[in-house]
C-alpha cells in the first residue's frame, strides 16, 4: 500500500493511495460531519454536509466520495466551508417539522446536533412544510416522514447491507419521498423488522414502534403482576446508555434496578437460552437420527423467520420449531410460573427487554399465544429499558447488584452466548457433544465461529457423526448459502442465521448510533463472561434440571412440543 | 399486439434489469397506466423488489398509476401557458370535473394531468384532450367543451 502526505489545515497527514478524502482524515482523528455516509458501504454524496476547501480548486468537494491526491492541501473548517455547512442544515431545516421537543430522537439526533455546532439560531429559509402522514402500521417501526431529511442512508443499509430493499425514494425533486413500495404501510411490505434503519437514520423519522403509558399502567396495576426478562445481550450494553465503559457488565445491577422500577419478577434470557438450546439440540439430533430434514436452520431470530417466510418458503420446513427463547421464556412465565405462584395467566404482564426490534413483530405472531393468551404483552428495546430507568430516577451507579428471581435463576455459558453471531452453534456443538458422549466439549473456544466473518462454517466429528455447522452473520449474507442449500449441497447439518451483522450484539434496539467499536467491545464481554463460566453446557444448569425434572419431563416431551414449539407460514407481502 | 401484463414481460429476458423502463413504457402504452400488480410482476420478471420499481417508476412523470379517464386532458405547464393562465385553466376544471393533476373523475370519463411545454407557446394557453390540441383556450370556453364531450360519449 502507498502512502503520500498531504496537508490538512497546516499540518501533515499520511493519507493511502485511493482512499478517500474523509477516510483519511478520520484515521488522523479530523473530524468532519456527515450525514448520508455509512463507513464500509459506497460513498454517496448527496448530503454536502462532509465539504472540504482545497487549494486550487474553484468550489468545495465532498470529502466523502472524493479521492485523496497527492499535491492536496485541504481545510476541513475554514470560515467558507462552516458557511456552506450551515446553509445546508439551514437548508434541511427549512421544511423540518421542527417539533425537537416532542421529537422521538431529542438529543439524539443528528441533524439537531449539527445544528447546534454549527450555532443555528434561527430561521433562515422558511420552506413549505410537507404534510406527510405518519405510518404506525408496522408492529415494530414507526416512520415518520415529515422529518426525513432525505439522507439515504436506511434504504441503502436496507438495500446493500441487509438486501431487503423494503425502502426506497419514491417521486422526484421537493415531492421526494422514501417509503415501502406503493408508499403504503410498512405491515404490507417486505420489511424484516430488523431495524438496522433506525440505527442509521440521523434524525427521528425512523423510530421504533412504543407503547409507554401502557407499560406504565400495568407497572402500577396491583392487581397485575408484573414480570420482566433480559435478553443476554441487555447485560453487557446497557452500561452505555448510562456513559459507562461499552461492554461492562452490569448483569446485577439490572436486575436490581429493574425491581427499583416496580416489576414483581424478574428473569434472565439466557435462562431461556439454555432451554432453548437444549430443545434445538434434541431436535436436531432427532432429524439426523431419523432423517429428518437436513440442514436445519436456528429460529432464534424472528427477522429471519419473517425473511425466510417471505423469500425462502421452500426453506420453512428446515426451520426449527422451537420458539425463540424470548418466547420459550413468555409460555415457561405463564404456564409453569404461574401455577407454581397460583396466579391466573391472565394476571401476568409478561415484558421483555431485548436489543431488537424484530422481538415487538414475534411477540405479537398468532402462534405465539397458548389458550388465548400471549406468550410476552410487550417488548422494550435496549433503548427503551434505559428511558425507563431514567424515568423512575434511578442512579444506575448506586445500586448495589442482586440477583435474578428464582426458579429459573442459574444458567449456563451457552446461554450468553446467543448474543453473539457463532454463539448459538457454539452453544449447540457443546450441547451435541454433551448428548452424544456424556462428556463436555474439550475445545475452550471455537475460532473459527468467533471471527466476523460474513459466513462461518465449521466441522467437527462427535462420536461416530460427522457434523458440518455454518452461521450466516447478516442477513445480506444469506442468499449465497441459502442459494447453496436450495440447489443440494448437502455436507451441513445446522446454519445458524442471525439477520443483524454481528448478531444480537449489533441489533436495531441497541443504543442508537451505531458503532462498530462497541458492538466489538460487547462481543468481547460475552466471551469473557464464557471464559469465567465453569458449566458450559444447558444441561449442567441447576434450574433448567429443575424445570424438566418437575415439569418439562424432558426435550421434545408432548409439554413441550405443546408449550415450546410453533409453526411458520409462507408470508404474502409485496416483494 | 400483446396486451397482457406477462405477455409483455415475456418479450424481455428474465433478470435483466436494464429492461425495466422499456417494459414500464410498454405496458402504459398497452394497458394506460401501471397497476400494483403490474409493477409487483415486472419486479418479480426483473428480479428487482417492488419497491425499487416503483421508485424508478415514480421518478418520471411519464408513468401513470391509476388508469386514465376515457378523455385524457393534458394541461401545458410550460412557461407560456402558464404565464398566459394555465393555472385558471386548472382551477375551472377542478370546479367542474372535481379532478387535480394526475386524478381521475369518479364516472372514469376524464382524467387531468399537468405536462411541460407541448411546443404551441405561440396558441398558449394550451390543452390536448385525447390526443386534439385546444389552442389559446379560456376558461370559460372548458364548460363547453366538457359538456360537448359528454353529449358525443352518450
Amino acid at each position: 500500500m502507498m502512502f503520500f502526505d498531504i496537508e490538512v489545515n497546516g499540518k501533515t497527514i499520511k493519507a493511502r493511495n485511493g482512499e478517500t478524502i474523509l477516510s483519511a482524515l478520520e484515521r488522523n482523528a479530523i473530524s468532519v460531519p456527515t450525514l448520508c455516509h455509512i463507513r464500509g458501504l459506497q460513498p454517496s454524496g448527496a448530503c454536502r454536509m462532509c465539504v472540504v476547501e482545497v487549494e486550487g480548486r474553484q468550489g468545495l468537494i465532498p470529502a466523502c466520495s472524493h479521492p485523496v491526491e497527492e499535491w492536496m492541501k485541504i481545510r476541513t473548517h475554514s470560515p467558507r466551508v462552516i458557511k456552506a455547512r450551515k446553509t445546508n442544515i439551514e437548508l434541511l431545516l427549512s421544511n423540518h417539522p421542527d417539533d425537537c421537543l416532542y421529537c422521538e430522537s431529542n438529543g439524539n439526533c443528528e441533524l439537531q446536533k449539527f445544528a447546534e455546532d454549527l450555532y443555528v439560531r434561527e430561521r433562515r429559509f422558511y420552506g413549505k412544510k410537507n404534510k406527510y402522514k405518519t405510518d404506525p402500521s408496522s408492529a415494530a417501526i414507526f416512520r415518520d416522514p415529515a422529518k426525513c431529511i432525505l439522507c439515504g442512508r436506511c434504504i441503502r443499509v436496507c438495500e446493500e447491507v441487509q438486501d431487503i430493499t423494503a425502502l426506497e425514494f419514491i417521486g422526484r425533486g421537493n415531492e421526494m419521498q422514501v417509503g415501502p413500495a406503493f408508499n403504503k404501510g410498512m405491515n404490507l411490505s417486505s420489511c424484516i423488522n430488523c431495524g438496522q434503519c433506525i440505527m442509521v437514520c440521523p434524525t427521528g423519522a425512523l423510530t421504533e414502534k412504543k407503547h409507554p403509558a401502557e407499560l406504565q399502567e400495568m407497572l402500577h396495576n396491583p392487581a397485575i403482576n408484573t414480570i420482566i426478562q433480559c435478553s443476554p445481550t441487555l447485560s453487557v450494553t446497557l452500561a452505555e446508555e448510562f456513559g459507562l465503559r461499552p461492554g461492562k457488565d452490569i448483569e446485577g445491577v439490572m436486575y436490581a434496578v429493574l425491581r427499583k422500577i416496580g416489576f414483581d419478577h424478574v428473569f434472565d434470557t439466557s435462562f431461556a437460552a439454555d432451554l432453548y438450546i437444549a430443545e434445538l439440540t434434541n431436535e436436531l439430533l432427532n432429524r439426523i437420527s431419523s432423517g429428518g430434514k437436513l440442514p436445519m436452520f436456528s429460529s432464534c431470530c424472528p427477522a429471519w423467520i419473517k425473511y425466510a417466510e417471505q423469500f425462502r418458503p421452500g426453506l420453512l420446513g428446515n426451520i426449527s420449531v422451537c420458539k425463540s427463547p424470548q418466547q420459550m421464556m413468555g409460555s415457561v412465565i405463564s404456564n409453569h410460573f404461574t401455577q407454581l405462584k397460583k396466579i391466573q395467566p391472565e394476571n401476568i404482564y409478561s415484558v421483555s427487554a431485548m436489543p431488537c426490534i424484530a422481538k415487538k413483530f414475534e411477540a405479537q405472531r398468532e402462534q405465539m399465544t397458548h389458550k388465548g393468551i400471549t406468550d410476552v404483552d410487550m417488548v422494550l428495546t435496549t433503548r427503551e429499558l434505559a428511558r425507563l430507568i431514567r424515568l423512575n430516577g434511578i442512579d444506575v451507579q448506586q445500586v448495589e447488584s442482586e440477583m435474578a428471581d428464582q426458579p429459573y435463576r442459574t444458567r449456563s455459558a451457552s446461554g450468553k452466548m446467543l448474543a453473539v453471531s457463532g454463539g448459538l452453534t457454539e452453544a449447540v456443538i457443546r450441547a451435541l457433544h454433551f448428548r452424544i458422549t456424556g462428556k463436555d466439549l474439550p475445545l475452550k473456544r471455537i475460532p473459527e465461529l468467533r471471527s466476523s466473518k460474513a459466513v462461518k462454517e465449521f466441522s467437527i466429528k462427535i462420536g461416530d457423526f460427522k457434523l458440518g455447522f455454518a452461521v450466516i452473520n447478516g442477513m445480506g449474507n444469506a442468499p449465497e448459502l441459502l442459494n447453496e442449500i436450495e440447489s443440494g449441497r448437502n455436507d451441513l447439518h445446522f446454519i445458524e442465521v442471525m439477520a443483524c451483522p454481528g448478531g444480537c450484539v449489533g441489533g436495531g434496539g441497541q443504543p442508537a448510533g451505531k458503532n462498530a467499536g462497541s458492538v466489538r467491545n460487547r462481543i468481547k464481554a460475552i466471551y469473557e463472561i464464557d471464559d469465567k463460566e465453569p458449566v458450559k453446557t444447558p444441561y449442567k444448569n441447576p434450574s433448567l434440571n429443575a424445570l424438566y425434572e418437575t415439569f418439562l419431563i424432558e426435550p421434545g416431551s408432548d409439554e413441550s412440543v405443546n408449550l415450546l414449539q410453533t409453526n411458520y407460514q409462507k408470508r404474502e407481502v409485496l416483494l | 399486439m400483446p396486451s397482457s401484463i406477462e405477455e409483455i414481460c415475456l418479450k424481455y429476458k428474465k433478470g435483466s434489469r436494464e429492461a425495466l423502463l422499456p417494459v414500464l413504457q410498454e405496458i402504459q402504452d398497452n394497458i394506460g397506466y401501471l397497476s400494483e400488480e403490474a409493477i409487483v410482476y415486472v419486479g418479480s420478471h426483473l428480479n428487482l423488489p417492488s419497491s425499487k420499481v416503483y421508485g424508478i417508476a415514480t421518478f418520471y412523470d411519464h408513468f401513470r398509476f391509476v388508469p386514465r379517464g376515457r378523455f385524457h386532458i393534458s394541461v401545458c405547464g410550460g412557461t407560456t401557458c402558464h404565464i398566459e393562465g394555465s393555472m385558471t385553466l386548472l382551477r375551472e376544471i377542478d370546479k367542474l370535473l372535481k379532478i387535480h393533476d394526475g386524478q381521475v373523475t369518479r364516472d372514469g370519463v376524464f382524467s387531468l394531468q399537468v405536462v411541460n411545454c407541448m411546443g404551441a407557446c405561440s396558441k398558449a394557453p394550451v390543452i390536448c384532450i385525447n390526443g386534439e390540441f385546444h389552442t389559446v383556450i379560456s376558461p370559460d370556453d372548458l364548460a363547453l367543451l366538457f359538456n360537448d364531450i359528454r353529449k358525443n360519449q352518450g
